[in-house]
């Protein structure tokens, strides 16, 4: 959906003048290296004065072919690559392809383990719009967001480190299960980080929530209307910023997401100062979820023991007994077995609903992956908005629509 | 010592007080741009810079780890990296308006140093008299005079720089510069309608405004921030902008213009350009603390005089001077301070917002302002 530019040489503009005046327009072309569009986004302007005309995003500067690189290994060596969808929030994107890939095989996980990915997934949120609001903060001009923001992503790692043993891939998920159970003592620390977590972000909203400053730069700009968020396939914060109450957690719960209570918060304008609103409400209602998951945290197993041609034995268990060591052995050199079938599964991330699309002609390797980004969908609708804008708005949108080009690129 | 050096030939004293000049700003805005980094550190909640240390000063057991801990050397290794590294010029710009420009912007930031009085002592009868590298009774007017030119270099910069972002920086920074020099102008109107009188010769002296400060008596000794609160108001809000200070840096803005006007600057040309901004924040403040906040008098209602009584100093000219150099300069710094707690606080307005605030804010407030204070004026001294 290319959108046509008119930059014609002075030569050829003096050949077919037209007797009213007509402005020259400049173009602009903003990233793929630029401060502001977080990653390698490229933002192809026209511009009349400092206000936009047309804005075409130019994306794919950071495409790798996961979903063809999916076709080539087996399901569990594709975990990593989930990692590096949103890479924000890489523990919610193991969690999502790993129910997708279970909901293929009909593979219930036991309570323990989905209370952790629920655990974890919240987590993930709380740091991604940590990241999301810290980096609005910097392209509004307010850098002390951001480093507040950072430091409590810090602890956070830490966390997500002693959990996983990597504090950015985290690769946490399995199919059937986790990489580990929780450390001991583990959820106590996350407990007490969410307790000094929610003064620390009342203070660093503050800065922002009703700056005149920050209010004049986002209220009224980037105006997402209900039907458009619809129209153009938007989730997440964006589409709950601009009114529509959508949220799979609640609507098609996943995971044991029924048993937590929690609210959806829901802009009514539609700007960006909703998105901003609605994201620093979201992160409230994680620490929610959060403090009840750990309150009632279940026992039992953490990985689908009965699933043995899917989730790999306990290493004990595979040094010493014959039996597990060859069902290692299968695993490792074949994957997973799934049965023939397609399925597609899709849940609620920090930056929207990121789908899984699985096709099985049975065995270790999926025939075809798709993967729905939801920042790509939520890009697709910058030509609407950003025309009319001033070169400061685009940016106080871009911000505001926190996207990551790992997700949209793929 | 000084009948000595007043002997000296002119040409030589001026080229000594030059180079006296250069070699008091670049330093310090040397060190302001080292408690910029630092400030923000610590509104942020980390160490800041505290790496570097010289070998030649580890071996100083107390002191350097401190210095070191202040990041007092990075100044030194920021200074000594932008003159040594390569001085690249991109090949489609226009060289020599594009050299022209930074040279340019250090010459009003140097120039009105000169008019700006920094201190005083007294002479055998008794008299103030103020200190300053040139005395010039216009005072006020060349510092705005000469300090507007400094948007030359900007708009050079940015339309020699032949790129799209520094071009848009530098139509940004003319549009707004010239916008707030107006409500500036007008703000310190008032000042010196209170300080001459009608039927005497006036004046515009800097000096001068910090001497009306300096008078007995409940009104006489208030500070001008206190009896023109609404002038101090414009002034410091026109000096963040005219100084292309956070919240007003639209012409760098580095959200959306990467750098702005000196996007395709590196080296000790950007150098010139960031010390240029230095040197312009720190005679803004000046001026303002010259005019509003009783220039080298420590407190309000307490002047320099009485304070050298109290500390029995009176007779000795040097010390006068020495102290009250630092009363300026610590109101200055405090200032500067000021300038960095805004600046790390607050978001970035937009461009048309700065114009908005200019124009339709700024400038009439100031015209009400000076009107308002024309009227008192004239009411008062009937």
């Amino acid at each position: 959906m290319a959108t046509e530019f008119s930059f014609p040489d002075s030569a050829a503009k003096a050949a077919a003048a037209k007797p009213e005046f007509e402005p020259e327009k400049m173009s602009l072309s903003m990233g793929p290296s630029h401060p502001s569009t977080h990653g390698v986004l490229r933002l192809q302007m026209e511009l009349d004065g400092e206000i936009l005309t047309k804005c075409d995003p130019v994306i794919g500067y950071l495409h790798r072919g996961d979903e063809k690189i999916a076709e080539n290994m087996t399901y569990n060596q594709f975990v990593p690559y989930t990692d590096r969808l949103d890479y924000i929030a890489p523990l919610a994107n193991n969690m999502a392809y790993a129910i997708a890939v279970e909901k293929l095989a009909k593979l219930e996980v036991p309570a323990r383990c989905q209370a952790i990915r629920v655990l974890t997934a919240e987590m993930a949120r709380i740091s991604s719009h940590l990241l999301g609001l810290g980096a609005f903060g910097i392209d509004t001009g307010a850098w002390t967001v951001f480093m507040y923001s950072f430091e409590e992503r810090e602890k956070l790692y830490k966390l997500f480190e002693e959990l996983t043993g990597a504090r950015f891939t985290t690769s946490y998920s399995r199919i059937g299960g986790l990489q580990r159970d929780v450390p001991e003592g583990w959820t106590g620390r996350v407990n007490a980080f969410c307790d000094q977590f929610l003064p620390i972000l009342e203070e660093t909203l503050s800065l922002l929530t009703r700056n005149k400053i920050f209010m004049d730069r986002t209220v009224g700009v980037g105006v997402i209307s209900k039907a458009d968020a619809i129209a153009y396939g938007l989730t997440g914060p964006n589409l709950r910023g601009s009114g529509v109450g959508l949220d799979l957690r609640k609507d098609k719960p996943y995971s044991g997401y029924e048993q937590y209570e929690f609210d959806v918060p829901v802009g009514t304008k539609g700007d960006s100062y909703d998105r901003y609103l609605v994201r620093g409400e979201e992160m409230r209602q994680s620490v929610r979820i959060i403090k009840q998951v750990i309150a009632k945290f279940p026992g039992g197993d953490w990985y689908a023991k009965d699933a043995r041609r899917i989730f790999a034995p306990p290493k004990d268990k595979i040094l010493t007994s014959m039996e597990e060591l060859i069902q290692n052995f299968m695993l490792v050199t074949e994957g997973p077995q799934m049965p023939a079938g397609e399925v597609y599964f899709e849940a609620e991330n920090p930056k929207g609903i990121l789908g899984f699309y699985v096709v099985s002609k049975g065995g270790g390797v999926p025939w075809r992956l798709k993967i729905r980004a939801p920042s790509f969908c939520n890009l697709s609708i910058l030509p609407k908005i950003c025309v009319g804008c001033l070169v400061s708005d685009v940016v106080a949108i871009l911000g505001s629509l926190d996207f990551v080009m790992g997700e949209c690129d793929r | 010592m000084a009948d000595f050096y007043f002997n000296l030939p002119l040409w030589f004293r001026s080229l000594v007080q030059g180079l006296a000049v250069i070699a008091v700003i670049f330093p310090i805005a040397g060190m302001c741009s080292m408690a910029e980094r630092k400030v923000s550190a610590w509104l942020q909640g980390r160490p800041g810079p505290n790496r570097a240390l010289p070998f030649w000063f580890a071996w100083v057991p107390v002191v350097g780890p401190l210095l070191q801990r202040l990041g007092i050397f990075h100044v030194m290794a920021d200074g000594g990296k932008m003159l040594f590294k390569e001085d690249s010029l991109p090949g489609h710009v226009n060289k020599f308006y594009f050299i022209l420009a930074p040279i340019i912007a250090m010459m009003p930031a140097l120039t009105t140093v000169t008019t700006v009085p920094f201190g005083a002592y007294f002479d055998v009868a008794g008299n103030v008299i103020p200190l300053g590298l040139a005395r010039v009774d216009i005072g006020l007017l060349a510092v705005f005079a000469v300090s507007s030119l400094g948007v030359y270099s900007l708009i050079l910069a940015g339309w020699a720089s032949n790129s799209k972002y520094p071009f848009l920086g530098g139509v940004r920074a003319s549009a707004q510069l010239i916008s707030y020099e107006l409500a500036m102008t007008l703000s310190v109107i008032p000042v010196f309608l209170w300080i001459n009188a009608p039927g005497q010769p006036g004046t515009m002296s800097l000096a001068r405004a910090v001497e009306f400060q300096s008078q007995p008596g409940l009104l006489g000794g208030a500070w001008f921030i206190f009896i023109m609160p609404v002038a101090a108001l414009i002034f410091l809000v026109s000096l963040f902008a005219e100084t292309n200070r956070h919240p007003f840096d639209m012409a760098e803005g580095e959200a959306d213009l990467v750098g702005g006007f000196h996007t395709e600057y590196g080296a000790f040309k950007w150098g010139l350009f960031f010390v240029a901004e230095y040197s312009h924040m720190l005679i803004g403040s000046g001026v303002f603390t010259l005019l509003f906040l009783g220039g080298w008098n420590p407190l309000p209602w307490v002047t320099l005089s009485q304070l050298a009584v109290w500390l029995h100093v009176a007779q000795l000219p040097l010390v006068v001077g020495v102290l009250s150099i630092a009363i300026f300069l610590a109101k200055v710094l405090a200032l500067i301070f000021f300038f960095m707690w805004v600046r790390w606080t607050v978001p970035r307005f937009r461009y048309d917002q700065v114009m908005e605030i200019g124009w339709k804010k700024l400038l009439p407030l100031a015209i009400a302002n000076l009107i308002a204070y024309a009227i008192g004026i004239a009411v008062l001294q009937k």
